[in-house]
């Protein structure tokens, strides 16, 4: 497939992981930080952290959406889903997520709950017009990528004058959670990964603040194997050399300004809100959207009485710090005992993205080796 | 976050929609968001909705700084 | 038998209550659908039971249901999918399948022209396998309550004296093998779902494994494992044996057949081909010198030309399954806390 194997190639993976090693003092650490989930999940899903040399060390981010969703938020979900009245669509992605009572969308599903699963927001508008007599909420989550399509839909939605569709918005911005991130005390981050479709969306001049502010270096990167590789030694190369700027490594993608269209679309239609719960990492100001005042018809939670509200995380979980760079999954004590994929007590563990559950599923032979 | 995939574009249809091709699979996605697609662009496609075009002559550029890194640090040879 | 005057209307009529229940139009439906196409010697005797003699060696039994949503699709059906899932089943324990028995479960409502259709492929495909269909039974559950139509096929089969094939058995130094490509069933059955609206050219591999099996054991009798990697795909599969033998596992990505088409599928829907379902597919674990002679053996066979060693056994307390990526990394295969669903993100 073109745009695809040639960045999978072992041979050059090879002698990626040579240019790494002649580029990494050993003298020193790097500790850097892949925001994005898609990320963390490529670099297990081929094994690279087997391919860096040890004192490379990846931190691995909160940019995963079905991690960071608080609790609260899917006991609010699986409200609207119990409603006779309501259809709730949303991505496969969110179906398993257990809210505060262990329970999820599925299972609600399995009680009587329409819960349907979606690939694409047009699906739901197909799904509002067919069943004019049944109210539609689409349960959106994700990152700048994913709001446009949402914000496409609710045009869509008001074009065709749709009055039984309505969105459960929890989109969230990634620009305000890498600052919420570098702004804490303590942080141990050298250098970020940048995410690669957010900045589709968003442009590489959205992130110019970490090299400004906080004196990060951040590599924009693809989620193609050597891709992320590729960003990697560069942002060593820029430690190196006592660099802070913001590179492009997926430039046939991510342009400076991003998807003009899409960044219009989304800021007609929703605002920020002034703070905003992530999972893990707690309130971050300006860091989630919402529908604005004139498309309030499509806001489902001014449509709906919701009564679930905030739920504390499990006290076990060392999640805040695994998302900041303080701890590995390996240090938290619930890790692959009692929090597993199959029974997620925090935020990592929640999705095939998380860092934990990245890590359970793809890297547990590491820690057997090192130890 | 955000999985994409690119696509090759294979033919525009009405209101703003397209049939693309990734490995012999065919989509019908929504080219609302981005302007001025061709048949034979390669665009990435993200829940449905292609978000960005992807710019051949930077993929060239991006291969071209692999090949040279191989030079260097390849099974023959270098450093 | 009593007849009924009007024959079955299999192009307009539907299935209701009557046809299971135990009257007429019972008889009717058995004698009509099932007895006209599944068609043999022990069926036509029109017992409640299928009695016949055995040959010696050890009874192989084997059972599975079938549910599939949709009920067609590219490369076949729930009925061809009941007789070779069950074949392949009886199979993988070395044996030769002699008979299957199929019991159906319709829903009220179903379209005899579909259940025709069913019953039709289901026929086809026994007879090519030369395992009849020798019993069976029909139930009807009211509208709402099944799906169109659950089939439920056991099997019987008999293993040669002497073969013990059985998942415990995998050993350190063995090899594990693959009669071909990946995932194509999971992907054309994904295909024809309408919500997940994409198109390929791929069919379900879909095929009774025990000829293959056959021509496997006589070659190398002493096969340590066999089994069909259906639900939960290659990597399931893998995880149940290193569990049951209590060893490691270690495939080579690069060495795995997986079709363009699938692998471009897999990107679209955020899977991994490695839990995408098969239906025409085994794993073989074998002494490791005895890998080359039965891959060269698997080739020569039609449903084996795509063969591959794809990987060997190791000592591992742990019993991980680790694959050596393609690009040149390591990571684990481990099992799927449920069903892979697409992802987004």
């Amino acid at each position: 497939m073109k745009h695809v194997d040639e960045y999978r190639n072992g041979r050059l993976a090879r002698a990626m992981a040579r240019a790494i090693a002649a580029e990494a003092r050993p003298g020193r650490v790097y500790r850097l930080m892949e925001f994005c989930g898609g990320h963390t999940h490529g670099i297990h899903r081929y094994g690279i952290p087997g391919l860096l040399p040890d004192n490379v060390r990846m931190i691995h981010g909160p940019g995963c959406p079905v991690c960071v969703l608080p609790m609260g938020r899917i006991d609010a979900a699986i409200e609207l889903a119990n409603r006779p009245e309501v259809i709730l669509c949303t991505y496969a992605d969110m179906l398993r997520v257990p809210g505060s009572r262990r329970t999820s969308l599925m299972q609600a599903r399995a009680l009587g709950a329409d819960v349907r699963m979606l690939y694409s927001t047009l699906d739901a508008l197909k799904i509002a017009r067919e069943n004019p007599g049944r109210e539609v909420v689409f349960f959106a989550i994700g990152f700048e990528t994913t709001t446009p399509p949402t914000a496409m839909a609710v045009k869509e939605a008001q074009r065709l004058g749709l009055g039984n569709f309505t969105v459960f918005c929890n989109h969230v911005l990634t620009p305000p959670a890498m600052r919420g991130i570098l702004a804490q005390p303590g942080v141990m981050i050298d250098g970020f990964v940048g995410p690669g479709h957010v900045s589709a969306v968003i442009g590489r001049d959205a992130y110019e603040f970490a090299a400004r502010e906080y004196a990060k270096p951040l590599v924009i990167s693809g989620f193609e194997p050597l891709d992320l590789m590729h960003a990697i030694r560069l942002l060593i190369r820029q430690l190196n050399e006592g660099r802070a700027e913001v590179e492009n490594e997926y430039a046939r993608v991510v342009s400076d300004r991003g998807n003009p269209i899409a960044l219009d679309l989304m800021d007609e239609v929703f605002e920020q809100r002034p703070s905003f719960e992530w999972r893990g990492l707690g309130m971050i100001p300006h860091s989630a959207l919402r529908l604005r005042d004139e498309f309030a018809a499509f806001d489902a939670e001014q449509r709906f009485a919701l009564a679930a509200g905030p739920v504390p995380d499990n006290k076990a979980c060392e999640c805040a710090d695994i998302l900041r760079g303080l701890k590995q999954p390996q240090d938290c004590k619930v890790f692959a005992t009692a929090c597993t994929p199959d029974n997620p007590l925090g935020a990592c563990m929640v999705s095939s993205e998380g860092a934990c559950a990245a890590w359970y599923t793809y890297g547990r032979h590491r820690k057997r080796r090192r130890a | 976050m955000c999985l994409a995939f690119p696509a090759r574009v294979l033919t525009l249809q009405d209101a703003a929609m397209a049939t693309v091709d990734i490995g012999g699979v065919r989509k019908e996605i929504s080219l609302g968001l981005l302007e001025g697609v061709k048949a034979g662009d390669y665009v990435m496609v993200h829940v449905g909705y292609a978000l960005s075009r992807i710019d051949e002559e930077e993929a060239r550029k991006t291969l071209a700084l692999f090949a040279e890194m191989e030079r260097r640090f390849g099974e023959d040879g270098g450093a | 038998m009593s007849r009924s005057t009007r024959s079955l209307d299999l192009r307009q009529g539907h299935v209701d209550m009557s046809h299971g229940g135990g009257g007429r139009a019972m008889a009717q439906l058995i004698e009509e659908l099932f007895m006209e196409h599944f068609d043999n010697e022990l069926l036509r005797q029109q017992n409640d039971q299928a009695a016949f003699n055995v040959a010696a060696g050890r009874m192989v039994m084997a059972t599975d249901s079938h549910v599939v949503f949709p009920l067609f699709f590219p490369g076949g059906d729930i009925g061809s999918l009941s007789v070779h899932g069950t074949i392949n089943d009886v199979a993988m324990a070395g044996a030769r399948p002699l008979y299957l028995s199929a019991a159906f479960i319709l829903e009220e409502g179903f379209p005899l022209a579909d259940l025709e259709r069913i019953v039709r492929s289901m026929a086809r495909a026994s007879r090519a396998a030369g395992v009849p269909v020798v019993t069976g039974d029909t139930k009807v559950v009211e509208r709402g309550k099944g799906d169109g139509v659950y089939i439920t096929t056991t099997g019987i089969g008999v293993a040669p004296e002497g073969a013990r094939i059985s998942a415990d058995r995998a050993q350190p130094g063995d090899a594990i093998l693959i009669n071909g490509a990946l995932g194509d069933h999971g992907v054309a059955v994904m295909s024809s779902r309408e919500n997940l609206s994409f198109a390929t050219n791929i069919e379900s591999d879909s095929a009774p494994l025990h000829t293959l099996v056959a021509a496997m054991v006589e070659a190398c009798p002493d096969i340590h494992c066999l089994r069909d990697p259906t639900r939960g795909g290659l990597a399931a599969t893998l995880n149940e044996l290193a569990g049951q033998s209590e060893v490691g596992m270690v495939i080579r990505e690069r060495d795995l057949p997986i079709r363009e088409e699938v692998a471009g599928a897999c990107e679209l829907l955020g899977l991994d081909p490695l839990y995408v379902a098969n239906e025409g597919k085994l794993v073989a674990i074998v002494p490791g010198e005895a890998a080359q002679r039965l891959l060269a053996l698997m080739r020569a066979h039609p449903l084996g030309r795509e063969a591959a060693v794809i990987g060997r056994v190791i000592e591992d307390d742990h019993c991980f399954v680790q694959m050596k990526t393609a690009f040149g990394g390591t990571r684990m295969v481990d099992w799927l806390a449920a069903e892979q669903l697409p992802r987004i993100c």
